[in-house]
């Protein structure tokens, strides 16, 4: 049996972790209702920015332009084309900090397994310490990494990024542009994402059929200034950039939903151990005093 | 067809809802022009230049600057989509004016190298800024 001493100064270390992964989890829940209210407030921007695009890419349809998918050159394509639409670059985010369970290494998960991607073909675009972290680890390309700005993410930072993505997408130097984060759905929640930003997938025709009418009506009528190609050169990266911005407010409630939730298992864990040794160590006690006790009736017993 | 109660205006950042009230009349500055929106407008989608954007509530007008962004323009009510907006009292005015003559200097003394659609836009957006504070 392990010495009263020794439980003891167990049961204090785990004390002490047990506070700090309390006021972790206080912190964090602190965060998350602030980072919440933020994306619920930015969520307005996005929806409107997404159904737009949605209802000018379904009215225009079949339109060649750079940053739609082709519908018809996909499978015929030339070698040419093949090669280059290999590259792929992906936006991979992260947090700065561990301890949040699972959420990076779920994130990570996503790339480092997707079933039809080569380490080879890919560039990884780093937002947040832990995931350039694991990708260098891995020993995947990570073109460049910025993580100040997953700690409080401003618009224009969302904009440098997609600017700089845009442009060697145009270019020709990548073919794909990923984007891999955790949806937030609610505190408990947290759903890691791979979404595709381009090239943009011309509106699928067969979604939602049957509201699809009323939608189409209101589009048919909907004039463009500039003409439709001019104003997808201009809204397209508006598109990507909202997107991206979107991504980082999700990303960092889930972060902190997702440390939120370590932090109090930690907690609770913390307190069953605590219980379980002060058991022990009450019965450490007891024990000892019960053999105190008999060597002194012994030592009496044997006096007289 | 214009009915009395004017149309919904909503102006949206990717922060928070700038704006949303019913107005009489809003007017902005698009890359093709100046607009005015009254009610019953047909359907259009407009791209943002920078410039005043103007409101006319009922009761009072209202002046902001608009810098980027894209406004879908339904019958019923107008949606503004803003990257950038503020209200005259967010604007820092000295910094609007240092920005505007740098700009200037960056045009008159442009080299190939100088990204002209770029100084372009920033003096557009310096003096959207100091014609608000105006």
């Amino acid at each position: 049996m392990a010495s009263m001493r020794d439980i003891k100064r167990r049961k204090s270390s785990i004390q002490g972790t047990q506070q700090i992964t309390k006021a972790m989890k206080l912190v964090s829940t602190v965060k998350l209702q602030r980072a919440r209210a933020s994306a619920e407030r930015s969520k307005d921007y996005f929806n409107c920015m997404y159904d737009t695009v949605n209802s000018i890419l379904k009215r225009i349809g079949h339109v060649e332009h750079k940053y739609l998918a082709s519908n018809t050159s996909g499978e015929s394509a030339g070698s040419e084309n093949a090669e280059r639409n290999r590259k792929k670059a992906v936006i991979v985010i992260t947090s700065n900090r561990g301890l949040a369970g699972g959420y990076n290494s779920n994130v990570i998960k996503l790339v480092t397994r997707h079933p039809e991607w080569n380490k080879e073909d890919l560039q990884i675009f780093c937002l947040g310490n832990k995931g350039r972290e694991a990708f260098t680890r891995y020993g995947y390309e990570v073109k460049d990494c910025n993580s100040d700005i997953v700690e409080s993410p401003v618009y224009a930072d969302a904009r440098i990024l997609s600017e700089k993505l845009l442009k060697s997408f145009a270019d020709g130097e990548i073919g794909e542009i990923y984007l891999a984060y955790t949806a937030f759905k609610n505190t408990v929640s947290h759903i890691p994402t791979l979404l595709r930003l381009l090239p943009v997938e011309a509106g699928s025709d067969d979604e939602s059929v049957e509201g699809s009418d009323g939608a189409r009506e209101a589009a048919a009528v909907m004039n463009f200034e500039p003409e439709d190609a001019e104003a997808l050169d201009l809204l397209i990266p508006k598109y990507v950039t909202s997107l991206i911005y979107g991504a980082l407010r999700e990303s960092i409630a889930s972060e902190n939903g997702a440390r939120m939730q370590a932090m109090d298992s930690a907690t609770s864990n913390a307190e069953e151990m605590i219980s379980d040794l002060t058991l022990k160590y009450n019965r450490a006690r007891q024990g000892s005093i019960t053999q105190e006790l008999t060597e002194i009736i012994a030592g009496a017993e044997a006096l007289g | 067809m214009a009915d009395k109660n004017g149309f919904l205006l909503r102006i949206v950042t990717p922060d928070k809802v700038f704006y949303e009230n019913q107005v009489d009349m809003v007017e902005f500055n698009t890359t093709e022009g100046e607009i005015g929106i009254l009610p019953g407008h047909i359907p259009m989608t407009v791209i943002v230049k920078p410039g005043i954007l103007n409101i006319s509530e009922p009761e009072a007008e209202k002046e902001a600057a608009l810098h980027a962004g894209f406004a879908e323009i339904l019958p019923e009510g107008v949606t503004i989509l803003a990257e950038v907006i503020e209200w005259p009292g967010e604007i820092d005015e000295k910094r609007a004016v240092a920005a505007k003559e740098r700009a200037e200097e960056r045009l008159r003394s442009r080299t190939p190298n100088t990204d002209v659609a770029r100084a372009e836009t920033a003096l557009q957006r310096a003096l959207a800024r100091i014609q608000v504070l105006k």
